[in-house]
């Protein structure tokens, strides 16, 4: 079994974030649950999403508190929460950040990449909305999915303009952490 | 076939392959995707069906209420203060014995105003003479919708159903469901046929005054269907296991390695994926764990309830509503299907956990089965906070 944890803000698409893992793992034949977790019912407060995924349907039902990857839509939430709290020893942290952004000390086996999603995403899609190149930087850092299976998702998620932008996000985001683990 | 999709979009899917003639609802969290889902299905013409917007779920009940008089298929859903507002017209639609089917995205009731997860609204209407099945999963809140019409509108029911899932855990969460095919459907659920309804060309009067000569037997017609009723759901399990290949057996409980158990666990909905999940971990460790699922809440399966913990030295209840002043809701059915039976748990614990959305873990679970010892508790609160309980008042 696999958990994910993604910290965003309302209204920053975690959600979709979530589904489109899931559809991703539901693809290569895994049985993903994928759920969102609210705060204050308001955009831009807090919340999580999440998805636990394994090779049999899920039936543990809670929320996720000792993930072995967390996604961070928006660094500013690091500053009010520990976002890495019981973070696997070996476990892998996504970060929508700047290159030189400020990064808790993590434990030896954990790592963190920070992908420029929003920019990727400003480039590509004209809106800050960075998850698209997030789950392609997730791919690629954990392993966990394939790229053309992430472009098929993205693909049959938006259509027209949205779907080029979001296509190319995705592979903006995989190929970004794959140069960080090459260099 | 199968599918990753959202619990309440799911929803929307099998009532569509149900096809109401009459759907009415009210937006009110966590049910709104469902309604939100039929009402788009009807807007693009996926859906032939009457899809009646209104102002409150007073009326959202109403409206369904007379569809199905007029003798059609109906489907409304809501959750907790909605299903509170629709109380009375909840209790006619039983009182006139209407097979309407609702699904209740469980949620807490205010105040304080809560929007999460916990079954009290449901709970609270179990005397209105309505069935409460409560769904593990999504592809049992799916299949149970289904099942839910065949029970209601069979001639020997003519009962209303209340299909109930966890609200955010399943309506928001997304996971594998095997969609039934339609032609399966309409082999399963044939178009419904009234035995009565209103029609101008041949009036009736449906809904009348019932005075002290009359109203008692109308309320005890009810209880004895519901009484027999727990046959006919188990028959009607049966047949749709057949027809689509899943394996529900009777309906009533679901037992889950109870059979040799010292401790089981009894609750209803979503936590019982929780509860198993500690099961095999306790069984892993050489202790003898079980749980036992209540499906059918209402009628509720006395008998099979005995049979399975007969020989269980401690079970722990645990709820996920209350009755304030009183024992807990399922605590109190647990307690009642072994008084002044020969056989049965030496314990029957209740807990009270999962209200108002706070999360019930695989830690709160443990902590049920550490406190299921020799002593007997009742309403014990897990997962409770003692640093808010402090009391401060102003001078």
């Amino acid at each position: 079994m696999k958990e994910i944890r993604i910290h965003a803000r309302a209204g920053q698409g975690a959600i979709t974030t979530a589904a489109l893992l899931g559809f991703s793992y539901f693809n290569e034949g895994k049985y993903p649950y994928a759920f969102p977790n609210f705060g204050a019912a308001r955009m831009g407060a807090p919340m999580n999403a999440f998805v636990r995924v394994d090779s049999d349907p899920v039936r543990l039902r809670s929320q996720i508190y000792e993930p072995d990857y967390v996604i961070i839509v928006d660094p500013t939430l690091m500053r009010g929460f520990n976002c890495f709290s019981g973070l696997k020893e070996d476990g892998v942290a996504i970060i929508n950040g700047k290159e030189d952004m400020e990064l808790p000390k993590l434990k030896a086996k954990q790592k963190v990449f920070v992908v420029p999603a929003s920019e990727i995403a400003m480039k590509n899609i004209g809106r800050p909305l960075g998850n698209t190149a997030l789950i392609g930087a997730f791919a690629a850092a954990t392993g966990e999915l394939k790229l053309d299976n992430l472009i098929a998702v993205a693909k049959n998620r938006f259509s027209g303009k949205a779907q080029e932008g979001n296509v190319r996000a995705v592979k903006e985001g995989f190929e970004f952490v794959k140069s960080k683990l090459k260099g | 076939m199968k599918e990753f999709v959202e619990g309440s979009h799911a929803i929307a899917e099998i009532i569509k392959a149900a096809s109401p003639g009459v759907i009415s609802a009210y937006p009110i969290t966590p049910q709104t995707h469902i309604v939100e889902g039929l009402a788009q299905m009807v807007a693009s013409g996926e859906l032939k069906s009457q899809f009646v917007n209104v102002e409150s779920e007073h009326s959202a009940a109403s409206v369904v209420l007379g569809g199905s008089a007029t003798g059609v298929r109906v489907y409304t859903a809501t959750s907790s203060q909605g299903l509170f507002y629709m109380q009375e017209v909840v209790f006619n639609i039983a009182g006139m014995r209407l097979p309407v089917v609702m699904t209740c995205a469980n949620r807490a009731i205010s105040a304080p105003i809560n929007i999460w997860n916990d079954q009290q609204d449901s709970i609270s209407l179990r005397d209105s003479g309505w069935f409460q099945i409560y769904a593990e999963d999504n592809q049992e809140a799916v299949d149970f919708h289904l099942i839910a019409y065949r029970l209601a509108e069979d001639k020997r029911v003519m009962l209303p159903v209340m299909v109930c899932m966890d609200g955010f855990i399943l309506t928001h969460g997304m996971e594998t469901v095997d969609i039934p095919e339609q032609d399966k459907v309409n082999e399963f659920l044939p178009n419904y046929k009234p035995l009565y309804k209103l029609d101008p060309a041949h009036p009736i009067s449906m809904g009348l005054l019932a005075d002290p000569d009359y109203y008692m037997e109308a309320r005890f017609a009810i209880q004895e269907t519901m009484n027999e009723s727990i046959g006919y759901l188990s028959e009607i399990s049966r047949e749709f296991n057949g027809v689509f290949g899943r394996d529900y057996k009777d309906l009533l409980v679901e037992e889950y390695h109870t059979k040799d158990a010292e401790k089981v666990i009894v609750a209803m909905g979503s936590v019982c994926g929780t509860i198993k999940e500690v099961v095999d971990e306790q069984r892993a460790k050489g202790k003898k764990a079980g749980c036992l699922r209540i499906i059918s809440y209402r009628p509720f399966p006395y008998a099979r309830v005995y049979e399975a913990l007969k020989d269980v030295p401690r079970v722990a209840v645990l709820d996920k509503a209350v009755s304030l002043g009183a024992y807990a809701p399922v605590a109190v059915e647990i307690k009642a299907a072994f008084y002044g039976k020969k056989k049965g748990p030496k314990v029957i614990s209740s807990f009270v956990a999962g209200l108002g959305g706070r999360d019930i873990t695989l830690e709160s679970i443990d902590e049920v089965f550490r406190r299921l010892t020799a002593k007997e508790v009742n309403s014990d609160f897990i997962d409770l906070k003692p640093e808010l309980l402090k009391e401060e008042y102003g001078e």
